[in-house]
């Protein structure tokens, strides 16, 4: 099985300038491109060849689970984040989080403390945990919650070249951004 | 003994056009800065290990608290790491000395060599370096994720190569291995064979 490189939620230019085009032309033109390129080439003739990339992501490890979990990592960023402007969440996903986190600015809050304290490459997730509860993770690298049981709800690249062109090294203000960016209806289908 | 950005022994724009001057002064001015504040920032109320530079204190994480351990490995890291890259740059500096002997000796030969290294940094997954160290005597090319420093497991660093996307994704962006070439033409080689007739 092939795998491809979705289609992004939004145009290349809808979220500027607070993730401008031409970063969208490197991170998902050039950047998420190659991890489907690099997955297509690595698979070939191996016990992955046909499986998902939840399955591989699972069970690979070294360049197919990188690759895999990249391609995972980032076709779910793109869907957290939209254009325009988003009312929160509501229902289900409101009380959960804060009964998890006491409110949904407290929430905001630590999940962005913990993307400015991942050290190097990696991404900041919401994950629902096996028991059910609601958690923020960081991830190292292409690291994915699906190989600890846990079910990805949010995340945020922070990785250098999400934000680079951009923000430089200020990845608090692409943060700041981030949270005012929340596609928290996706957030909502995944619990 | 507060912690200090070193000063850079040429201009941001000595490097042109392989490494150019608004990365080498956003990652000197901001990056390395960073480093060194928080290095600082996580020393602070810890007065016995005042006076111990960057290099000791990352040389024998060990000694260091376990509250403040994780701190000091990244951000003494980054500042060991960045001091020592900044100043193996220079350009039009051709291989010289006994580390050139010793390079040929290793690896075959400098292209070899560079080889080698090159398809160590191109594939170091996430942030990191690359490093010729002198382990034991021998020279090895290694890879350290993050700021992990060779000193760390007893190695000596001859030359490092940041391939962190900081520095070179203003000029380079996704394309790592242009960068890695550039740096070959930057290569203070007289300094790295420094390095090395000190390492023995």
């Amino acid at each position: 099985m092939s795998h491809e490189l979705p289609s992004l939620p939004f145009a290349q230019d809808a979220l500027a300038p607070k993730i401008s085009a031409e970063t969208l032309e490197f991170h998902y033109g050039k950047h998420h491109q190659a991890y489907v390129t690099n997955l297509n080439k690595l698979i070939v003739g191996t016990a992955f060849e046909n499986a998902s990339l939840e399955e591989i992501i699972t069970k690979a490890d070294g360049a197919i689970f990188n690759n895999a979990a990249q391609v995972y990592n980032h076709t779910f960023y793109w869907n957290c984040i939209a254009p325009g402007s988003s009312d929160g969440p509501q229902g289900e996903l409101k009380s959960k989080i804060e009964s998890a986190f006491d409110s949904i600015e407290s929430f905001k809050e630590k999940f962005i403390v913990s993307a400015a304290g991942n050290f190097g490459s990696g991404w900041t997730w919401l994950v629902k945990s096996a028991d059910g509860s609601l958690k923020i993770v960081n991830t190292s690298n292409a690291g994915n919650p699906l190989t600890d049981g846990a079910k990805p709800l949010l995340t945020c690249d922070v990785w250098e070249h999400a934000y680079y062109i951009d923000y430089r090294n200020a990845r608090p203000k692409y943060l700041e951004t981030f949270r005012g960016m929340i596609n928290w209806d996706f957030v909502a289908s995944n619990l | 003994m507060s912690h200090k950005l070193p000063e850079l022994p040429y201009t941001y724009d000595a490097l042109e056009p392989f490494f150019d001057a608004q990365t080498m002064e956003i990652h000197h001015t901001k990056h390395h800065q960073t480093y060194v504040t928080k290095l600082n920032g996580a020393l602070e109320g810890h007065g016995e290990l005042n006076g111990k530079t960057a290099e000791e204190l990352i040389s024998d994480l060990n000694a260091i608290p376990e509250s403040i351990r994780g701190a000091v490995r990244n951000h003494g890291g980054g500042h060991a790491n960045h001091s020592l890259f900044w100043s193996i740059l220079k350009k039009g500096v051709a291989p010289v000395g006994e580390l050139s002997d010793a390079i040929k000796a290793q690896f075959g030969s400098q292209d070899a060599f560079k080889e080698q290294f090159s398809a160590t940094a191109g594939s170091l997954f996430g942030s990191g370096w690359a490093w010729l160290v002198n382990n034991n005597g021998e020279l090895e090319i290694v890879g350290t994720p993050n700021q992990d420093s060779p000193l760390s497991v007893g190695k000596t660093p001859i030359i490092g190569l940041d391939v962190w996307e900081h520095a070179y994704y203003l000029k380079y962006q996704n394309r790592r291995p242009e960068y890695i070439n550039a740096f070959f033409e930057v290569l203070n080689w007289e300094k790295a064979n420094e390095y090395f007739l000190a390492s023995r």
